[in-house]
């Protein structure tokens, strides 16, 4: 597999796909590129998942992915953090460039590039442990044990996650004590506990109900000066409400990329427009 | 009828009836091992009887316990030689426990109810528990010091009973001078006795370095003779001194039988025990059963080193089983490829939990004693060969092979336990930068522990009670020493040890005297079944406390 990877790309020279890439460069206008993706095609088995994607994730936006079930979208997202990799048989092609270093380069460290990149998932996921120790999970794994430290960041992350005031009283209860919206900003809060330069968020409030949702949508506006932020969503209001940029994926494909407004106001391609009018998906 | 049968009801009822009928077996297995068991130790009372039969030309006076009674048909009774009138249809009969097995040699007895007559229980029939010869019954007639009669009768009675108090103390003291302190010279010198060989067989050290080392051992062997003579000789005090007394007895033919007082364990006359008397009775009497060491080829005295025995063993067991099992189902489960070698693999881990337990037994004995301990001899103990030190049946080997009997049952179920860990939890681990190990030890192995927990109760419970395979490796029916205690290095792991389940298979099959070791058979199932439940019910806590610890949405 790394073989394939190291291989020279001849499709550089494909021109459709460098204009493509050249004018979704240009759409972003002069943002700052955290994240490339270049002719990116995931395979389960011989069935290809990803159909070769191009794309710039501009560093502390919100990028939203939207597009009807099985499209990719998620799949993609765990391409960023290579969770992939746990699947037997899924194999990648192409390229993924955080900060210009390709993330599937034979050197990378998984468990390291796991760190930059944090993840949270679509169904509320704690550690079954105390409030504490699940923020503080992610430190202890680097070798952080300091009470002093520990206290310090465990207690600014449930700041920044909002969740600080409603579980001060009780860090040392079990983790499973909270309601599901506090549990999943608990989760979001082990993630930020560690500073990554990315958080992937994988539907992150389809489980909850609205109020939840709501917060956690605040959260992530509060997130975006922060961090580089990308976030798959079935709920296309809810990608309108919190993303800067969104991209539109249809059987593996990338339709469109463009930012939020645009995408939603004005599409332009036929098959966006559909999507986001409710004619399928 | 129909719809009854459309709405599942019959099936309901038939797994109810199953439930059932499992309990019922289980509690009255349990109800009937307690029953027999405990109301051993209950003092029975003493019946005095005239018994003729017909044709005799004199009664005989009989006294004894009735141990059972039993009715026969009146025809069996006549073909074994016994007249019963014509008219009679059933015969009852009772077994008589006589005791005195060294006047009468048969110490039970069958009576027949219809030649019994004056049926008494007289006040001042006294039963001895004896050191030797089991139980003795009679009348106590005089109190003798230094072989002649002190005190007859009543007088007689008092003194008996002020003097065994004190010679009972005394007895205690020789038995801790003989087990204990001589027992730790004993071992002591044997170590000595190694050492002196080893020097002999060593090679590499000059002629003078060897005489001086070898005067360093015979100045502590000269110490520890000097020690011996001085426990020797205080013991020998103490049984001069308490062989001084004794009692006369009348038994029930009439016969003078002088009984020495260092022969008594207890005394007690139970026809004129009341109630509260003999509940005290009891007590010391269980006390005495589960704290004694056996006498008279296990048919009597306690079953300590047996319980000792039985629980070390399934305590080394599980803390050789527990990391074994864990890691081997760790790596089937979440490292080794899945495909058809580790399907292979885990079949035949499943297949090993059906083999008979005497092949274990068989491998433990072949592989772990001759090869292993063989060879551990050779290497490390070649100052004591030819006699073996690990190379013969060990309490270390019989719990490596009861571990390996148990293996899969604590490997399938650490596997189960670790499948049911939700996906998500790992991921969430993952995510956040954690290695594969990582994630293991953090999040997934705590939270599989209740599971392993289970692995480890069943195994436990299998463990305690397996008998076969301990035969061949490492179970004796007398154990001289327990495994565990004072010498250094305190836990004997070489040597052989007593166990519940073979003691109960000794009493009951290989004792010379069934009747006798009857009611210990059920005495010593019940505190075997008593010690898994206990070992059980402690696994069974940790596991909860784990499982509260980690409770998580997927329990």
């Amino acid at each position: 597999m790394s073989e394939q990877r190291e291989t020279p790309r001849t499709h550089a020279l494909d021109t459709k796909r460098l204009r493509d890439t050249y004018r979704q460069g240009q759409s972003m206008g002069g943002e700052k590129t955290s994240l490339s993706l270049r002719d990116l095609q995931l395979f389960y088995g011989n069935d290809r998942a990803l159909n070769g994607i191009d794309l710039d994730i501009p560093e502390k936006r919100v990028t939203a992915f939207i597009g009807p079930s099985g499209c990719g979208k998620s799949t993609l997202l765990r391409c960023i953090n290579r969770m992939n990799d746990l699947i037997d048989n899924c194999r990648v092609q192409g390229q993924i460039l955080l900060d210009g270093e390709d993330i599937y380069h034979h050197s990378v460290d998984v468990a390291e590039l796991r760190r930059r990149v944090g993840m949270v998932f679509q169904k509320p996921n704690p550690f079954p442990k105390s409030i504490y120790e699940n923020v503080a999970f992610g430190l202890r794994l680097q070798g952080v044990n300091s009470r002093r430290i520990l206290d310090e960041v465990v207690e600014s992350s449930l700041q920044r996650a909002a969740l600080w005031d409603e579980v001060k009283d009780r860090l040392q209860e079990n983790a499973f004590s909270l309601s599901g919206g506090q549990q999943q900003r608990l989760v979001i809060a082990r993630a930020i506990a560690i500073e990554p330069e990315v958080i992937l968020l994988d539907e992150p409030a389809s489980a909850l109900d609205p109020i939840s949702t709501l917060k956690i949508e605040e959260l992530i506006n509060e997130l975006k000066d922060k961090y580089t932020i990308v976030i798959v969503t079935h709920n296309m209001q809810q990608a309108a409400r919190v993303s800067d940029y969104t991209a539109f994926m249809y059987m593996g494909d990338l339709v469109e990329y463009g930012d939020t407004d645009t995408i939603f106001t004005n599409p332009s391609k036929k098959q966006t427009e559909d999507y986001i009018t409710g004619r399928y998906g | 009828m129909k719809d009854w049968f459309k709405k599942g009801s019959p099936w309901i009822w038939l797994s109810g009836g199953a439930v059932t009928i499992s309990m019922v077996m289980v509690l009255g297995l349990v109800l009937m091992i307690a029953y027999n068991g405990l109301s051993h130790f209950w003092p029975k009372p003493v019946l005095e009887f005239e018994y003729q039969l017909e044709g005799q030309a004199s009664a005989e006076r009989v006294i004894g316990e009735i141990s059972r009674s039993e009715t026969m048909t009146a025809a069996a009774m006549r073909e074994a030689g016994f007249h019963v009138p014509e008219d009679q249809a059933v015969v009852v009969r009772h077994l008589i426990k006589r005791g005195n097995r060294d006047v009468t040699g048969q110490d039970f007895v069958w009576y027949l109810e219809d030649f019994m007559s004056n049926k008494r229980f007289p006040e001042d029939i006294l039963v001895l528990e004896r050191l030797q010869w089991g139980d003795f019954y009679g009348f106590l007639r005089e109190f003798v010091i230094d072989g002649e009669v002190v005190t007859i009768g009543d007088d007689a009675r008092r003194a008996f009973e002020n003097t065994l108090q004190e010679t009972s103390q005394l007895v205690r003291e020789i038995n801790v001078i003989e087990r204990v302190n001589i027992g730790d010279v004993n071992f002591r010198m044997e170590q000595l006795r190694r050492q002196l060989r080893g020097l002999q067989l060593n090679e590499t050290i000059s002629d003078e370095q060897r005489a001086v080392l070898e005067a360093e051992v015979a100045e502590s062997r000269a110490d520890l003779d000097a020690q011996y003579a001085e426990l020797e000789q205080r013991r020998n005090e103490l049984r001069r001194e308490v062989s001084r007394y004794a009692i006369t007895m009348e038994t029930m033919g009439g016969q003078m039988r002088r009984i020495p007082l260092n022969n008594i364990v207890h005394a007690w006359r139970p026809n004129e025990m009341s109630f509260f008397q003999k509940v005290g009775h009891y007590g010391r009497s269980f006390w005495d059963f589960v704290s004694g060491y056996p006498r008279e080829a296990n048919t009597e005295g306690g079953i300590l080193p047996a319980i000792y025995g039985t629980v070390l063993m399934v305590l080394i067991m599980s803390v050789v089983v527990t990391p074994f099992g864990v890691l081997a189902a760790i790596y089937l489960r979440e490292y080794a490829k899945q495909g058809p070698l580790t399907q292979l693999i885990r079949i035949s881990v499943n297949n090993l939990a059906g083999v008979p337990s005497i092949v274990f037994g068989v491998f433990g004995l072949g592989f772990f004693v001759y090869f292993l301990g063989g060879n551990i001899d050779q290497m490390f103990y070649s100052e004591t060969l030819p006699s073996p030190t690990f190379g013969s049946p060990a309490l270390i080997w019989a719990s490596l092979t009861l571990a390996l009997l148990t293996l899969p049952v604590v490997i399938v179920s650490t596997e189960e336990g670790l499948s049911r860990i939700p996906r998500s939890i790992r991921d969430g681990s993952l995510a956040l930068g954690a290695t594969k190990a990582e994630t293991l030890w953090r999040t997934v192995v705590p939270l599989a522990a209740p599971a392993m927990m289970t692995g480890l109760i069943l195994a436990v419970a299998r463990a305690a009670g397996e008998v076969a395979p301990l035969m061949l490796v490492g179970v004796v029916k007398m154990a001289p020493s327990l495994p565990l205690d004072g010498n250094y290095p305190f836990l004997h792991l070489d040597r052989a040890f007593m166990h519940l389940g073979f003691h109960i298979f000794d009493v009951g099959f290989q004792s010379p005297n069934v009747e006798a070791g009857r009611p210990l058979v059920y005495a010593t199932a019940m505190v075997l079944v008593f010690l898994i439940v206990i070992l059980n019910l402690t696994a069974m806590v940790i596991r909860n406390r784990l499982r509260e610890k980690y409770r998580s949405e997927s329990d």
